[in-house]
């Protein structure tokens, strides 16, 4: 499969996704801010990184650029589109997912590791984490709050568009293992066509055990594996 | 705008005696203008010309067949790590500016050593730091135990200020490391009275690169043109010399000079990935960032190197304020600018590149064959220096060193008078609880350590650990995959041996980082230094700076670590006295193979837990106890003659434990330091992170019930040299402890892994801590005292 | 008085518009108009930052304090257009892209 990075000014994450990637046996390729196409990608990553240095807020000058005209599009499409951290707050602020991600309550940057408790298999970003797997994964963020107003909570939930949510070791929804305040513990979640995800956490830098982790794995896994069925459904 | 009279008034503001004028004077066989005065007060200043410390810097080891770019050659050493890679690190300080603005002056001070850096051709990938504060917490002895409510108020309102400045500093160097997108991997914070009002902040960096890749601060090739790069220039960082022109204090309110220097990482991530860019392309002809002293440093440093001159024309130069002066243009300190000299007809390619990254470029000048510096403005010439002269021919100051008289007290300090301890459990506890031993979460929490996917082993065990994969190294055009390495390093110091035995404490510093780097299954490659020092001017004062700096160098040699360059501040005192001399020290190894690669946390029930080297040396008078932490959190004295640091013994001790785990059946390592024995057991008990708000902690018991005729609290708490705690299978225990005899290493098999408890059973009596509580203390010590 | 984040925008300088290559040199213009616009938090959204100020406040024995938001202000200097277009044209400006109406509100001044 191939997928395009993109690279805004001050993506600084956007390496590690190639590299997660690349590790995984894939390839991937940098797809300029300023460019309008996406190529001949399969799948489309927003990394993270501090895009125009957060200034006014996180991801809101970025979703203005060039390339974001075609990641619409692509999404449109349904293409499949994965926002991580930075690339959460831009897709949020571009109106590709539903939310907005504020200020940590604690008012600090956090980076640290958590788990993951994954809340519906039924997406092409969780359908290959084995049913019951805790995911240990960093985060890295000082603005990773998810925040949507309760009737936006209640149509995600039925939706079923919640994909992960924090927790402890044990895997139950404890305000201890929220890291940063976001409401339900959400980490992250998909758009209603669910093919569009965004989360905080870092899954490209839990792709090797000697990282400390590779369950970030599972989520590139379960993308590349939703793409091949798709080409062999179309082939077939 | 009519400059002013160069007056002996003038001259004196500048920080510049009448003997250094004399030579400005006799260099330029003439009396100099006010830009050039303001140039030459900048580059002879004792940052940029080391004129007090030299003859001692002089003295460190700096030549090893690994080194590519040496000590003082160029912005930051390069040593190479094999298979055509090398890489460049340096420490440098940022106490001053962090002192009257914490948040941006720590900030900027990651940006200026992440910039020296890049200019070496060379893509960052981590960052460390060191720290000093004064104390955040009431419980010192300095606090006063009772006394007027006023004394208890002004005490209070220091601790307020310590915190602003810790929390200020650490969410600055947050700030900018975290958008730059560098991993913050490890660092060091010790809180002490000496550092209030007076905080320490170094700032370190590493990059990595070809040994093709290395980029020089060479003005080379005449007439080939030099170009500005980055954002415009402002009058940022001009208040620290008070030196402002009656004509420009009238100015508007807005035009006000010293303003604060503002980072901004976006920019700087923007310039480096341009540079390295464009470096790729092979058009640089010579590249150097304009850290302190600006445009005048990079320029006249540039042609120095080279050998060449280099005139530049500041009408060309991007300005952020209006009717800047040429003084205040030459003199600026704003920040993530660079000086780019190109190959004559490559300028397309430098206007190609900065464009994509819309960034700011102008062309200022040339180089010249004239030996030159020569500054135009409004068609007028403004400077004309010669640059090697300006550049190198600072004057040179063998200071005046006297004993100072306190070290008589010191040394004749002896444990008499204290009562051996009964009741060490709310001891130990009280020491993990210390902000200096406790900790250290709240801080790195606040840092990416990850970004980059190439950090091992996270900060919180002896040493960090980092891996440089392929996409670690800039671009190049040939740019082969290369095989991964593994470097560890660490930074160490502590203050307060060295205030109280600055030669012994030299020696420590580098000792431990060096113990730090075994643990982790490192060896040495070089060091970095970074003098943090109190007036060179007063002969105690500078005794302190010379005694530390031989055994620093002492230690240096020992360990095979040459010094690839380093940084000094001088001058470090607040109202209250000077600080502590801080020598503090940053070394990096290369581990062999990953599997080499050892954590400091004990790992499996059963284990043997193995003490290599002397439980307490039995030769010092104080037993190890004299400037330990012991002394200073539980009988409130920081003093007597610190332990003493056999290198012989340290050697042997470190080539010991990388052997044993170049062997593979160590399974932790970690040394023993501040809080002695016990509070090196306890941290390997608690000190694994596996996630937020989990732990993994595993208890021991131990049996040091052999070991006689030493005090309890020596036993326990001493700081003895040369000691580090190793675990291994129990079927491998009996061939370690032969093995690392053969070596000249004691070893003693002192207990084993397993339960809830870390237990203690000492021939005085046998005492139990319930692994969790001692986490409790440890990890949120500082958490609590921010509150 | 809470600290409120203040920032001076000029909109060419956020990249959406291309900048010229080459030496940007300033010059100071005079401007015609001014547009203030204050953003803050909305009242349903966490603000931590809000709630720290408040409690130093306390802390510090200023009494009578209900809540504190802290917000940003940006001060948009304009040339050459009307009021009218003009505060048609940051409305929606404000709308799209200076304020996040999810998390936001936003107060629009000019003069």
């Amino acid at each position: 499969m191939n997928f395009a990075v993109l690279q805004f000014p001050a993506s600084n994450c956007d390496q590690d996704a190639i590299h997660a990637v690349r590790v995984l046996g894939h390839s991937a390729r940098y797809v300029w801010h300023k460019d309008s196409s996406l190529g001949d990608a399969d799948a489309v990553i927003v990394p993270g990184g501090f895009s125009y240095g957060d200034y006014l807020r996180c991801g809101a000058i970025a979703r203005f650029s060039p390339v974001m005209q075609a990641v619409k599009q692509f999404a449109d499409n349904g293409g499949l589109v994965i926002g991580i951290c930075n690339g959460f707050q831009i897709l949020t602020e571009a109106g590709l997912l539903p939310g907005a991600l504020i200020r940590n309550r604690s008012l600090q940057f956090r980076c640290e590791h958590i788990f993951l408790k994954t809340i519906t298999h039924d997406s092409p970003f969780t359908c290959n984490i084995p049913q019951g797997k805790l995911l240990r994964v960093p985060i890295a963020h000082g603005e990773g709050c998810f925040f949507a107003d309760a009737e936006t909570i209640a149509r995600l939930r039925a939706g079923n568009q919640i994909l992960w949510q924090y927790v402890n070791s044990e895997g139950e929804l404890t305000d201890d293992a929220n890291p940063n305040g976001a409401v339900e513990n959400i980490a992250g979640i998909c758009n209603d066509r669910r093919n569009v995800a965004g989360l905080m956490p870092h899954p490209e830098r839990a792709c090797e055990a000697m990282l400390g982790s590779d369950d970030g794995r599972l989520i590139f896994d379960s993308m590349i594996r939703s793409l091949q069925s798709k080409t062999t459904a179309k082939a077939a | 705008m009519t400059e002013p009279t160069i007056t002996p008034e003038l001259v004196q503001k500048h920080n510049l005696t009448p003997d250094e004028y004399a030579k400005i004077v006799e260099i330029l066989g003439r009396t100099p203008s006010y830009t050039e005065l303001g140039v030459f007060s900048v580059m002879w200043s004792e940052h940029c010309s080391y004129k007090n410390t030299r003859p001692l810097l002089k003295t460190f080891p700096t030549k090893s067949p690994k080194i590519l770019v040496g000590a003082g050659e160029e912005n930051a050493g390069i040593i190479d790590i094999g298979d055509g890679l090398a890489i460049a690190f340096k420490i440098e300080s940022h106490n001053h500016p962090s002192a009257v603005e914490p948040f941006q002056g720590a900030a900027t001070g990651v940006g200026g050593i992440v910039r020296d850096i890049f200019t070496m051709g060379a893509r960052p990938v981590c960052a460390i730091n060191s720290l000093r504060f004064g104390p955040i917490t009431n419980g010192s002895a300095s606090a006063p135990a009772e006394g007027a409510d006023s004394a208890i108020a002004n005490r209070k309102s220091e601790i307020a200020n310590n915190k602003r400045l810790f929390s200020g500093v650490v969410s600055g160097i947050a700030h900018y490391g975290n958008c730059f997108g560098i991993p913050t991997i490890a660092g060091e914070v010790y809180f002490d009275k000496s550092y209030e009002g007076n905080p320490l902040v170094n700032a370190f960096c590493l990059g990595v690169l070809r040994h093709e890749q290395i980029a020089r601060g060479a003005a080379k090739g005449i007439d080939n043109p030099v170009f500005y790069v980055g954002p415009a220039t402002g009058r940022d960082g001009l208040a620290g010399a008070a030196f402002a022109s009656q004509d420009l204090t009238e100015e508007s309110a807005e035009q006000q000079r010293g303003a604060v220097q503002v980072g901004d990482p976006f920019m700087e991530k923007l310039v480096c990935e341009a540079c390295l860019e464009l470096l790729a392309t092979g058009a640089v002809a010579g590249i150097q960032d304009m850290g302190a002293a600006g445009l005048t440093c990079s320029t006249c440093e540039t042609a120095a190197r080279a050998g060449t001159g280099i005139e530049i024309e500041l009408d060309k130069v991007p300005q952020r304020a209006p009717n800047m002066s040429s003084y205040e243009i030459m003199l600026s300190e704003s920040q993530e600018r660079m000086l780019i000299i190109v190959h004559k007809g490559r300028e397309e390619e430098v206007k190609r590149i900065f464009d994509k990254w819309d960034l700011p470029w102008s062309e200022v000048g040339f180089v010249t064959d004239t030996g030159r510096m020569v500054v135009k403005h409004h068609g007028q010439v403004v400077a004309d220096i010669p640059a090697k002269k300006l550049a190198d021919e600072a004057p040179i100051y063998h200071r005046e060193a006297a004993e100072p008289a306190y070290l008589a007290e010191v040394r004749a300090f002896r444990l008499d008078g204290i009562a051996d301890t009964t009741d060490p459990v709310p001891q130990l506890k009280a020491l993990l609880a210390w902000p200096s031993i406790a900790s250290k979460n709240w801080v790195y929490r606040q840092y990416d350590h990850m970004v980059r996917d190439n950090t091992i082993v996270c900060p919180g065990s002896d040493a960090a650990v980092l891996r440089i994969k392929s996409d670690s190294l800039p671009e190049a055009s040939n740019g082969q995959t290369v095989p991964d390495k593994f470097i560890a390093m660490t930074v160490d110091c502590n203050g307060a041996y060295v205030y109280l035995d600055p030669y012994e404490g030299g020696k420590i510093a580098v000792a431990e980082a060096c113990r730090n780097l075994a643990c982790s299954g490192a060896t040495p490659l070089g060091a970095t230094d970074n003098l943090n020092m109190p007036s060179p001017l007063k002969p105690e004062l500078f005794w302190q700076i010379k005694e530390s700096v031989r055994g620093l160098a002492e230690g240096c040699q020992a360990f095979n670590a040459p010094v690839t360059g380093g940084n000094c501040s001088l001058y470090n005192q607040s109202p209250n006295g000077p600080i502590d001399p801080t020598p503090t020290v940053a070394i990096v190894g290369l581990i062999e193979k990953p599997e080499h690669i050892t954590t400091q946390w004990f790992k499996d029930e059963g284990d043997a837990i193995i003490l290599l080297g002397d439980a307490v040396d039995t030769a010092d008078p104080l037993q190890g106890l004299g400037g330990s932490a012991f002394l200073q959190v539980v009988h409130g004295k920081k003093t007597g003659s610190p332990p003493r640091c056999d290198l012989d013994k340290a050697r042997a001790l470190h080539e010991a434990v990388r052997s044993l785990i170049y062997g593979g059946s160590i399974k932790s390592a970690h040394d023993c330091s501040e809080g002695g024995l016990a509070a090196c057991l306890a941290e390997s008990c608690i000190s694994q992170q596996v996630a937020r708000e989990t732990p993994r902690l595993i208890g021991a018991d131990i049996d040091l019930s052999t070991i006689k005729d030493v005090r309890l609290d020596a036993l326990l708490f001493g700081e003895t040299q040369s000691r580090v705690v190793v675990t291994a299978s129990p079927v491998n225990a009996g061939k370690i402890v032969a093995q690392a005899k053969i070596l000249g290493v004691t070893a003693t098999v002192i207990g084993k892994v397993g339960g809830d408890k870390l237990a203690i059973k000492t021939a005085g009596g046998a005492w139990s801590w319930p692994v969790a509580e001692l986490h409790d203390s440890w990890w949120h010590a500082i958490a609590n005292a921010m509150r | 008085m809470p600290r409120v984040r203040t920032a001076k925008i000029v909109l060419a300088s956020l990249g959406r518009v291309s900048q010229d290559s080459g030496p940007h040199l300033q010059v100071r213009q005079a401007f015609d108009m001014k547009a203030k616009i204050i953003i803050t938090p909305k009242k349903a959204v966490l603000d931590p930052q809000g709630k720290t100020v408040q409690n130093a406040l306390e802390h510090m024995g200023y009494g009578g304090i209900g809540a504190v938001h802290v917000g940003k202000y940006l001060e948009i200097e304009l040339q050459n257009s009307d009021k009218e277009t003009a505060r048609k044209q940051l409305d929606e400006a404000c709308h799209k892209f200076l304020s996040n109406p999810v998390i936001e509100d936003y107060r629009l001044e000019i003069e």
